[in-house]
């Protein structure tokens, strides 16, 4: 008997897995560990915003600038490594800072002013992509060495394919979220405060600081997602990353995270960002179809996951009723 | 009594909301091993005097000793490292979670920092066991038990919390009568461990059954503490509602109620069922006549009375009202034909808590008419003015927010707005649930006139005296399904219960 909470997530599993069968028997040379791979190199960025966004959606909220904070950073590295020519030793823990005292600064607006995390991210949305053209309105190529190795270097995988190192990073970071998710009392006061935070003050766990931490976390997964986005780019863009939020909001959702917040998983996220990228591949080899269709997919899978959602709880609510 | 010193001791505590007095030097005590009911109608202060005590609120004035150590209690974690918890009406826990979370969440046990489930797990399932007899798989997500377990539950995380102050805030006004034993046979083992429990509840029969002392409180004031044994019961309505003990007084009896004359009828349904809420029943009221509807606690009787107002489709039946065959609907389309329904979830179905008295009031007369045809405001005071003064709502403000009135002044704010709709049937499904006797003495008083005038009503309550002293005849359901329909001369406590049991 499978517990209610795993269906929507081995609903996600199955589906990524049918997909990829499906391209597998429809395109010649689709069925390979590179493909495979290359899903993750393609996706590490949005992996690990996602991730932070799994936390944020699972605490009830929501963050919208995480698109932005991602050009912000790509932005700022840029811009301290090509024009003032700091090492990135020192640039990126400075933009991974920024990005957490960002997300807390935001999270601490929400919470002290009991504002909707909706409104503020928003605004924090607005803040960093202006930002961005604060610095410049135009692109700033990255020629560092560090980077370009960071962006060339490929790691043989053993079963043939490779990938790069934005993958082990956006691995570790799922890694590092599960734990903190099972195994931390960040992570369970943060599904606490997602299933009730009346009841999660009542039960005297400390809802403002892990509110706070948790949009921290959030920031913090943006910036670094923005560092290994700017591995993939090597430049710096006020209109890099633009509507990010949405697909790594759409990761979440797909992943089976509840957007009422309290029920998710991390692993589930990862599946979310795998489909979406599994589509665009499939895309790519269909080559005639333009690529807004993985938009109109994904915007169906949308509907049906939270209908799915909504089926499950209705249900749930009405085999408890005795 | 044993002689020993209180465990906590509240003197002279004094609590205002923006100017309203909520506490006027109000003394509490509790000792080890007891059960102190404290008593007191709605807006008595009873729920203020919990918050303070846990921290939700903090008092203005007065002390608090704990032990022999003053202590200020700020905010709900302080209040648990004193070791007072409290378990609330509506179970303040996280559904989302597994109970053994529940239990432990903020102090899971760990290793270096990483939390131990199975630890967890074990030591929740052996905490059920042993101290509640609850044997349960403590890892399936809390909504997948009832209220009645949640509440186990709380009380357990509680205990865990080596609490040695328990509040229990009106823990039975949603369990059925075995739920409420159990939950007795709990608090009396937990006492003989020398917790000191406080209980708050409205069933003068429960504060018998497990109480050892009892505190009054009335309109923010101290009446006194008593020794359960030493109180006799009308001593006790007498002091919790002061003054007004004639309003008591003048309820008919169950039995004195004069029979109905049978009218012609305003209702009549005919096989009407919907799968999984209620097997398909016929039932039919006349006009002027009070049908009362007893049953336990998820019989089906909310489920039966919604169909009647078109709140959940039906599968089968059909209806037929003043001779006319309709099929309802929506509710829309029930209140068009002069049905009314006022529903038992009064904070999430009933009332808007941001708006005002009169706001409140003329709301479904206003969607009735249509946006477009707005009601004066100067009508709309006159209307507000009239009911507060026919329902004797308090406080008489009608532009106070509703947020801030007692249920029971909430309850009668949501009759008025009915009311005003001069429905031919109204539906009262747990009107007086959670207010005091006072206000529940006004409403069902207010019912039998509103009868006599020749509305129709369907009363549905979990008490069952209610139900007999204003009911005409007694609908009683078992199971989701109407099992038999009690007229006049055959309602008696002993035949209805017999009827609710079965067999």
């Amino acid at each position: 008997m499978v517990k209610r909470q795993y269906l929507p997530i081995l609903v996600t599993v199955a589906l990524f897995i049918l997909v990829f069968l499906a391209g597998s028997f429809r395109y010649t040379g689709f069925f390979s560990m590179q493909v495979l791979t290359n899903l993750l190199i393609d996706n590490a960025f949005l992996l690990i915003v996602a991730v932070g966004m799994t936390f944020v959606i699972v605490s009830g909220g929501i963050d919208l600038s995480v698109g932005s904070m991602v050009a912000l950073t790509t932005m700022l590295s840029a811009t301290l490594i090509e024009q003032l020519g700091w090492p990135p030793s020192l640039v990126i823990p400075c933009v991974l800072l920024f990005g957490a005292l960002f997300g807390l600064g935001m999270g601490a607006i929400i919470h002290y002013f009991n504002i909707q995390p909706f409104i503020v991210t928003l605004a924090g949305m607005f803040l960093a992509r202006g930002l961005c053209y604060v610095i410049s309105i135009n692109t700033i190529t990255i020629d560092n060495a560090f980077y370009k190795d960071m962006a060339m270097t490929k790691i043989q995988l053993p079963g043939g394919g490779f990938i790069s190192i934005s993958v082990i990073i956006a691995l570790a970071v799922v890694l590092l979220a599960i734990y903190l998710a099972h195994y931390t009392r960040f992570g369970r006061n943060t599904y606490a405060i997602g299933g009730s935070e009346q009841s999660s003050l009542l039960m005297g766990l400390p809802v403002a600081r892990t509110k706070m931490l948790v949009y921290a976390f959030s920031g913090f997964c943006s910036a670094l997602g923005g560092v290994v986005f700017t591995f993939y780019m090597l430049s710096g863009y006020g209109l890099h990353a633009v509507g990010l939020e949405l697909d790594a909001i759409a990761a979440v959702v797909i992943g089976g995270t509840l957007l009422t917040g309290g029920v998710g998983y991390v692993a589930g996220t990862v599946f979310g960002v795998l489909i979406q990228g599994v589509i665009q591949t499939i895309i790519n080899f269909e080559g005639t179809l333009s690529s807004w269709w993985t938009r109109i997919v994904i915007g169906i899978l949308l509907f049906v996951f939270i209908l799915l959602q909504r089926i499950i709880n209705v249900r749930a609510s009405k085999s408890r009723a005795v | 009594m044993k002689k020993q010193n209180p465990i906590l001791d509240m003197r002279g505590i004094h609590k205002y909301f923006t100017g309203v007095k909520a506490l006027q030097n109000v003394n509490f005590r509790l000792f080890p091993g007891e059960v102190h009911a404290l008593m007191g109608e709605n807006g008595a202060g009873k729920s203020t005097l919990i918050k303070v005590l846990t921290g939700v609120h903090e008092i203005d004035e007065g002390t608090v000793v704990m032990e022999g150590n003053s202590i200020t209690i700020s905010n709900p974690l302080e209040a648990q490292e004193a070791g007072i918890t409290t378990v609330y009406q509506e179970v303040n826990l996280c559904s989302n979670l597994s109970v053994a979370e529940n239990i432990f969440i903020g102090r899971e046990p760990r290793r270096f920092g990483r939390i131990l489930w199975k630890e967890m797990n074990r030591q929740a399932a052996q905490l059920l066991k042993e101290r509640l007899n609850l044997s349960i798989n403590v890892t399936l997500p809390l909504d997948a038990y009832s209220v009645a377990v949640q509440q186990l539950v709380a009380i357990a995380r509680a205990l865990n919390i080596s609490a040695k102050v328990l509040i229990l805030d009106e823990p039975t006004s949603s369990l059925d009568a075995s739920e409420v034993r159990e939950l007795f046979t709990v608090m009396r083992k937990l006492k003989a461990q020398g917790l000191a429990i406080l209980f708050v509840t409205h069933f003068l029969d429960q504060v018998y059954e497990v109480s050892d002392r009892i505190s009054i409180l009335r309109g923010g004031e101290f009446v006194g503490e008593y020794l359960a044994s030493e109180l006799p019961r009308i001593d006790l309505v007498l002091k919790m509602i002061g003054k007004d003990l004639e309003l008591l007084a003048e309820l008919p009896q169950t039995g004195s109620k004069e029979l109905a004359k049978k009218g012609e009828a305003f209702l009549q349904a005919k096989g009407l069922g919907k799968k999984g809420a209620i097997e398909p029943y016929d039932l039919q009221i006349d006009r002027g006549e009070i049908i009362g509807f007893a049953g336990l606690l998820g019989s089906g009787r909310t489920e039966t009375a919604r169909l009647l107002f078109g709140a959940d489709r039906v599968d089968s039946g059909g209806l037929q009202i003043a001779g006319k065959t309709l099929k309802i609907e929506s509710p829309r389309q029930a209140i068009s034909e002069g049905i009314a329904f006022c529903s038992e979830n009064r904070k999430t179905e009933g009332i808007i808590a941001d708006l005002t008295v009169r706001e409140n009031i003329i709301l479904a007369l206003q969607a009735s008419r249509g946006w477009f045809r707005t009601i004066s405001r100067k009508r709309q005071d006159e209307i507000a003015d009239e009911y507060i003064k026919a329902l004797n709502i308090n406080p008489k403000n009608p532009e106070q927010l509703i947020r801030n009135l007692s249920g029971g002044n909430q309850q009668k704010v949501l009759l008025a707005r009915w009311l005003l709709m001069e429905p031919k049937l109204l539906i009262l499904d747990e009107p007086t649930r959670g207010i005091d006797i006072g206000a529940k003495a006004e409403i069902q008083k207010l019912v039998l006139a509103l009868s006599r005038k020749g509305m129709s009503v369907l009363f549905i309550s979990s008490e069952l005296e209610e139900v007999l002293r204003v009911s005409d005849r007694v609908a009683v359901l078992r199971d989701r399904k109407l099992v038999r329909m009690m007229q006049a001369d055959e309602l008696s406590h002993e035949n209805v219960m017999k009827a609710i049991a079965g067999g």
